[in-house]
Formats: structure tokens, sequence, C-alpha cells
């Protein structure tokens, strides 16, 4: 397809102005650009079309299933789209909360945050939640800033952050970034912690141990109270990574499991849509101990109305505002429609439809670990890839039969993982189609492996070469 | 209520393949004594008892008023475009391309939006996103500690107060001394806000100069509409600019999502954060898009990527790259022409001596009131006005002091209606 800046014709134009009504004023010249900037110049409908026909050449999850492991690809109800575009909402100026005098106008979207938070932290089992981290990974460098502010004000700074070598990326990535040393915690066979190698590295200097419960390889750890259990004995704190939060609502709470602080990735558990890459939303959740050192303001009820204050040990600000707001009106939207029932089927049916999926693999795919999987199941192509069909392969002939890939190569404990997450808004013929399809690749292997090694034919590209773009990088025009 | 698809005799079908005899079963991980403890949660409601409760919520807050509220975030008009085609589900409920053939649609559209950055800020390369305008600058920062190998940030008082408290707490843990000014020396780099949070409008080339002669950096945190007409951060000598991209077709949103701009020199792209997406080509020699430089990121590089960020701010981006595609070269520079000759007139029509501002403003400028900015404002809003940002608020001005914004939304009987009724709430 064309660029939309090839599509360009000098003179055209999209949108117009009514002509200014005020005299035409001047900026002098030296602080000036030297030309307008080259955009496209284009009328309406080039836009229209090429956006349109650009979206096209998209899976989205309302045109095709997407079990992609760790990323809670579920359906986003149009009921959130709906809230979102009140605009009430959508056209609040956020400078409404920066002064007093402009509280009385935004009572309710304070009040919508107020809510959220409290609802959230019934469902996290914590004892206070703060909107204002603005993705998930954003939610980690928080509650690492949160754990680090705890040991400061102890008089006992500590430099060192446990992490299980399953976990994802953003951990490690994260913890670094808040300026701790990270310490890799290795797995048993069985895909959980090794509780002995965690003992072995749980130092005085441990400040906290980052958990994804269930882990990365889709299993609940079994060891995971103890482990809270035994952070705390040396005052190291314990974070809760909410990713995989969708395999437990309803079922357990990661305050009452032990944990200090957890974000929770509104995107994933609380359907608001993915938008290819973002706007997410990552707020956290803390216990009582962590509480004074809440990144503020904190909407807050008092008398009539909803004030803002600031914790006493505040870490600052973390946000301009409180975060991506209209992520929560649209998570909020979802969790009162759902309510305590709906809330607990999520659950139920995630690991429903993840271990139906697994039962129907299992015996043409490695499995890649014993235990019952929870919302997601790890398989293994390695039996494919000694035929020569790697994992890549799979997931690339799964395009041509219209199903999104899975999510491959991660976690990186496992050779030629696929890690399968259904989420609970799949129907079983949905689930049936995507075994089928991958039972059928299977099939292939062995006589026609050159093809599946040449898939995807039937989308718009196929494979793309990464080398070149790496070397030309061309990424702009 | 729920969104679940799968019926009583489908579930009892599908326990039976897996081999067990209830859901129950399915959680027998989790001990009964790790069960929630509490479950206060109320009863799920109706799709239209929620939309109800959330109109009744949306009515509380106030919308409707003439705005002159900016301080970072502007009430630009929104053509019907941008919101039709990013209504698009293909787009919004699609996941980061990491498939990219069946992502063509979100890669593109990420090349063209760097394009469209690059062409704005005059710089070589811009990323697929960031978060917004505050971690933009905490971003930039970290990169210019990563490139440089020094350990001290001089942050100019232009900069946007939000954002210089945001990056004090970011780097709250790190052993990085922040200073106020602009001294390159010994120093990472030097961030400058153009037009300052104030209104003023300044040429920061020679500073440039100075820092790179300095071995410092030169980040400028920008305000994407007036690039339609002011000097670009390229055409200053800025290593990376920055910017909250709210003003290019997204709502205001009560604060989020927004949209986190960050472009630099093909000489530091390596040590750039985020998602970045080049041009490549099939086997058959068809044209596609692909994310490159993963080994950046940190789902590659773990504890020692550049950064942390992993979801982004795509659809804002797209939302972005659908508005400047529809103003288009002509039609930036009118939006920022308009802006500015609107606030030009209207600081025609106030007390010359009020105005603080000594240089040009662009669309933004700082009056200090006879009388108390709360007062005024509150004032105000009981005949229909949001009348500006007490500055005091914010810890960057005095009592009296009020930050005045004006877009291409106000037209002439507004500005002279404003101009009369905040001379009568002042007397």
């Amino acid at each position: 397809m064309q660029l939309i800046y090839e599509k360009s014709r000098p003179g055209c134009r999209a949108i117009t102005f009514d002509p200014l009504d005020v005299p035409t004023a001047t900026m002098p010249p030296q602080l000036c650009r030297v030309s307008p900037a080259s955009l496209p110049e284009v009328s309406e409908l080039d836009v229209v079309r090429h956006f349109t026909n650009l979206s096209r050449r998209n899976f989205g999850v309302d045109s095709h299933f997407y079990p992609l492991g760790s990323c809670s690809m579920k359906y986003n109800p149009k009921l959130a789209e709906a809230v979102a575009a009140e605009p009430g909402f959508a056209g609040l100026h956020p400078h409404l909360s920066s002064d007093r005098a402009y509280l009385p106008q935004c009572q309710g979207a304070l009040q919508l945050i107020y809510e959220t938070e409290r609802l959230l932290a019934e469902i996290g089992g914590m004892h206070q939640v703060s909107l204002q981290p603005i993705a998930g990974a954003h939610g980690e460098l928080t509650g690492t800033l949160l754990i680090a502010a705890y040991h400061r004000a102890r008089g006992h700074p500590k430099d060192t952050i446990l992490i299980p070598d399953s976990a994802h990326g953003t951990n490690p990535a994260s913890a670094a970034i808040a300026g701790f040393k990270v310490v890799e915690v290795p797995s048993n066979g069985d895909g959980t912690i090794h509780l002995n190698a965690f003992k072995g590295v749980l130092t005085a200097s441990v400040a906290g141990v980052m958990l994804t419960c269930p882990n990365t390889h889709g299993l609940f750890e079994p060891d995971v109270r103890r482990i809270c259990d035994l952070a705390h004995e040396v005052d190291a704190l314990t974070y809760y990574d909410g990713a995989n939060l969708n395999a437990i609502i309803g079922q357990c709470r990661p305050g009452d499991l032990g944990f200090d602080v957890m974000h929770f990735n509104l995107h994933k558990t609380f359907a608001t849509p993915h938008g290819m890459g973002g706007p997410g939303a990552g707020p956290i959740g803390v216990g009582e101990r962590l509480e004074p050192f809440l990144p503020g303001p904190r909407v807050v009820p008092r008398d009539d109305a909803y004030a803002l204050e600031w914790p006493e040990r505040s870490i600052g600000r973390i946000a301009a505002f409180f975060g991506n707001f209209m992520i929560a009106v649209r998570a909020y939207a979802y969790m009162l429609h759902l309510g305590a029932e709906g809330l607990k089927q999520v659950s139920e049916h995630a690991v429903l439809n993840a271990n139906y999926v697994h039962a129907r693999l299992k015996d043409v795919y490695l499995s890649a670990f014993p235990a019952r999987f929870m919302h997601e199941c790890v398989l293994s192509a390695a039996p494919q890839a000694k035929q020569g069909v790697r994992a890549l392969d799979i997931a690339k002939a799964l395009l041509d039969f219209g199903l999104h890939a899975p999510t491959v190569y991660f976690p990186l404990t496992v050779k030629e993982s696929i890690m399968i997450e259904p989420t609970e808004t799949e129907s079983k013929a949905t689930l049936d189609a995507f075994c089928d399809a991958m039972l059928q690749i299977a099939e292939r292997v062995a006589d026609d492996g050159q093809r599946l090694r040449e898939a995807p034919t039937s989308t718009p590209v196929g494979r793309l070469d990464e080398v070149r773009a790496a070397k030309e990088l061309n990424c702009a025009c | 209520m729920s969104w679940i698809s799968t019926s009583a005799a489908e579930q009892a079908e599908m326990l039976s393949v897996i081999g067990v005899t209830s859901m129950d079963d399915l959680f027998a991980a989790i001990p009964p004594e790790l069960r929630s403890r509490s479950w206060d949660i109320p009863s799920g409601r109706s799709e239209m008892a929620v939309r109800d409760y959330l109109k009744s919520l949306a009515a509380r807050n106030d919308s409707s008023r003439v705005s002159f509220l900016g301080g970072g975030f502007y009430d630009h008009f929104i053509p019907a475009a941008v919101d039709a085609l990013a209504a698009r589900s293909e787009f919004y409920t699609a996941y980061t391309p990491y498939q990219p053939e069946c992502s063509q649609g979100t890669l593109q559209s990420i090349y063209e939006y760097q394009s469209a950055i690059c062409r704005l800020t005059g710089l070589d390369f811009a990323n697929a996103s960031l978060y917004d305008g505050g971690t933009a600058v905490f971003e930039a920062t970290t990169m210019a500690i990563r490139l440089t190998g020094r350990e001290r940030v001089a942050c100019h008082p232009s900069l946007n107060p939000l954002y210089r408290r945001m990056l004090e707490t970011h780097l709250l843990n790190l052993k990085l001394e922040i200073v106020e000014g602009d001294n390159p020396e010994d120093s990472a780099c030097v961030i400058v806000q153009n037009p300052d949070f104030r209104g003023t409008a300044a040429d920061y080339t020679a500073l440039g100069a100075q820092c790179h002669a300095a071995g410092a950096l030169l980040i400028v945190s920008f305000y994407p509409i007036s690039l339609g007409l002011l000097k670009t951060p390229g055409e200053m000598g800025a290593d990376i600019a920055v910017a909250e991209g709210q003003s290019l077709g997204i709502p205001l949103n009560f604060g989020g999502p927004y949209l986190g701009v960050l472009a630099t020199r093909r000489a530091h792209v390596r040590k750039m954060p985020g998602r970045l997406v080049a041009e490549t080509s099939d086997a058959q020699g068809r044209r596609g898009f692909v994310l490159t430089l993963q080994a950046r990121e940190q789902h590659i590089r773990r504890e020692k990527a550049m950064s942390n960020i992993c979801s982004n701010e795509a659809l804002c981006a797209l939302r972005a790259l659908i508005y400047m595609t529809l103003l288009g070269r002509e039609g930036l520079r009118e939006v920022a022409q308009q802006c500015h000759s609107k606030a030009e007139y209207l600081k025609s029509q106030l007390p010359a001596a009020s105005i603080l501002n000594t240089g040009p403003t662009f669309n933004e400028f700082t009056v200090r009131l006879p009388r108390s900015a709360e007062d005024v404002v509150v004032r105000m809003a009981g005949r229909g006005y949001l009348a500006g940002l007490p500055l005091a608020a914010l810890g960057v001005g005095g009592s009296n002091d009020l930050l005045i914004a004006v877009t291409e939304k106000r037209t002439r009987v507004q500005l002279d209606a404003f101009a009369q009724a905040l001379e009568e709430e002042c007397s």
C-alpha cells in the first residue's frame, strides 16, 4: 500500500477553518521555523480511505481469535467505549484538579477515581489503590520506588530485588530503572520457583521480591505464601505482578497471599482494548505499610465533596494527574457490569478454556509442565522443530487459518515455547477451530515442512526481512 | 452479567475433555487457606444501568464552559474523521504488532507517525510513542545519562512544573543530581521547554551550542501545535525533542490517555527508548514494515534494557497521525497562526501592565490580576468561563497570577466578552 505521503498533492487540503476574525499577528522571524512541516496534502476522502484500508491489514479481537499468551486478549465490550465517549469525561481539562477553585467542576471524575480505586482494592485484597501509574511497567516502577522509600524511611536502604527467571522482562527492567540490582531466581523442572535457590539468595540486602502468580508458565506458585513469609522475615517486601490476574480474579487475592504491593493491568484483566500496543493503565495497590508513601495527590471523600490530599511521606508525582483516567472509566464500567459473580466467572472460564485447549493439543505438542495450567498453557514445539518446523513456522501457519498466533519463544525457560491464552470470552467453537488448525499443522510437519516454513501466504505481505530493516534503519520518510 | 460465550452443555463437555468433573477442580492448585478472605463486590448491573450511572457521574463534571485553561494541555478542535477512523476496532482491538504479517495496518501507521514527527521536529528518528509528555521528559533524561555517562541533570525553569516533579519522583532512587538552570558543565543534559510554562517563546539555539561545547545534550520539550510557526527543536540543535502530543487530536480526557512524543538524531538512535518501526520487504519484494532494534527493549534485554516501557500509546499516536494528515502542511500552520493571533488579540484587550511575559508569546500568557486568581476563577466560572490556571497552585507564580491560553476554537465575540467579564470581576 502507498504511504500517505506518496498520495500528497501540493495545495490539497482536508480541513479548513473559518477565516481569522481578529488581526493577523506576526511572530518575530528569528523565532519561526524556516518552512512549514511537510505534512501530507490530501483530501478528507484520501485520509479516510487510506486509514480504512490500513485498518483492514490488521487482525483485531473483534475480527480474529487472538490466543496470545501473557496478553489476555479478551473481547473489549462496547459498553466501555460508549461510556468513555461521554463529553463529561472526554472533554474534561485535567488542570481542574490542579487548583481547589476548580474542584467543584470535576466532582464526578473524582468520585469515579475514588470508587474505582476502592473496587480494585477489594479485588486485590489491598488497603489502598492508586490509579496514577500509566501502564503495567509504570506500575512496577512505582511499586519498586515505594519499596525503596519504605526501606529508606526505616533507615536501612537495600539495593537488591529478587525476580524469578520466568518473569516478564518488564520486572527486571523496572527494578533496574528504579536503581536496584536484580538477582534472578531459577525455576524448578516443574516450572515453579526453586524454593531452596530462593532461600539461598534471600539476604539482608534484599529490598523486595517480584512475583507473577500464576507465573508465566501458567502455573500457580505452590509456595507463594511461604515465599512471602520468608521475604518478610528479612524485611523484604513482596510485589505482585498483576499481568496474570485474569487467572485468579475472584478466587484468591494478592493481599491475602501476602503481597505488600501489586499492579493491575486494566487493559488485560478489565477488558479495555489494547489499541495496537496501548494505551493501557497500571494502577497499583498497597498494603498498610506502603500507604504513607503513595504518589499524590489522592482523592479522598471529605464532608460533602471529594478533595485532594497528599500522603504524609509521598514519593511525589508519578503522573501529571490521575494516570490514564479514560482507561479507568472503561474498567469501572466493566467491573460494575460483571459484578461479584461475573468477575468470578472471568477466571473460571479463562482457566476452563486454557485447559481445554491444552487437553486437545497435549498429545501432539509437548506439554511444558506436568501440573494443571491456570489461564494459559505452555506447549513446546520441540518435537516439530526436530523435523524442521519451528514454533515460529507454526505461528505463521496459523495466520493462514485466519487465527492470530500464540506467543512464541516466551517464556524463555521453555524451548520452542508456544504460550496460549484463549481468555474467557471465546466460545468452544472458536477454541475447536484453533485446536483443529494446530493439529492439522502438526500433521503437515513431516511432508509439507517447506510450505509451513514459507507461511503465511494469505496475508498482505509474507515474512519480512528483519535484518534488512535493522541494517537500513529506514524509520521515517 | 458476563461476556462468556460458552453454554452449560459445552462447559460440561469441555470439563470432560479436560478430565475433571467441576469448575472447582480447575482451581485445585490454590489451597483453601489461600482463597479470598473477602469479596465485597456489588452484584452485576445491566448495560443500561451502568451507562445511566456513569452518565450521572459525567454530568457532575463541567466540560461545557468556554475554556482558557492550558498549562500544557489544550482545548483544540478535533475533526470528525479522527474519531471515526480511530474508532475502527481493527485498530483499537489489535495487539502490539509482534506478528508483522497480520499487523501491517498498525506498523505502516506507526511508520507514517514517526515520519510526521520527524517532519514536525526537524529530527531524524521518532519512536512509536511513550506514555505522555512527563514520562517522555524522564525517558529523554535517562537516555542522555546513558549517552554521556554523566550524573547531573540541569532543569531549566521553563519546564512544566508537573514534569519537573515527575522527573524528581522517577529519579528518586538513583544517585543523580538535578540542578535548576541551564549550565551544561558536567551535565548529561539541559532540559528546556518552548514556549515556557508561563507562555514565553524563545530561541534556544545558542544554548544548544553551549551544551555541545560542554559535552552535554540539549533536550527540548515542545508544544506540537506551536511548531506550525515556531523554530523546530532540530533547527535549535536539540539532541532530543519530547512533547505531550495531546494537542494533536486527542481529547483532554482529564489527564489521560495522552501521547508521549520523543524524537532524536541519528547518532543517538540506539540508545533511544520505546518501539521503533522500519521499512523492509518480503521475499517477493513487497514493501512491509516491522519492529526493529528490539534488542534495546525489556522483552529481550531485561534489566539492561533502555527503558522498562512495554505498552505504549499507539492508538493515541494513530490519532495524532490522522490529525496531522487531515490538517496537512498548510492546516497546521493555519491552526498555529490562529491560536497566536487570537491570543495576541486577547492580550490587546487586557490592561497592558497586567501582562507579565516580557518576551513574545505564542498562544498562552500570564497576567497579574488586581486580586486573587483563585477568587477570579471562581467568579468567572459563575459566568461560564474556565478563566485560566492560577499559577500559585503549582508553585510557579504569585497568588494573583493567572495563565491564560487561547486556541483556534475561541471567536472574537468570545474574546471580547471574556476580556469584559475579566475586567468586571477584577474591579
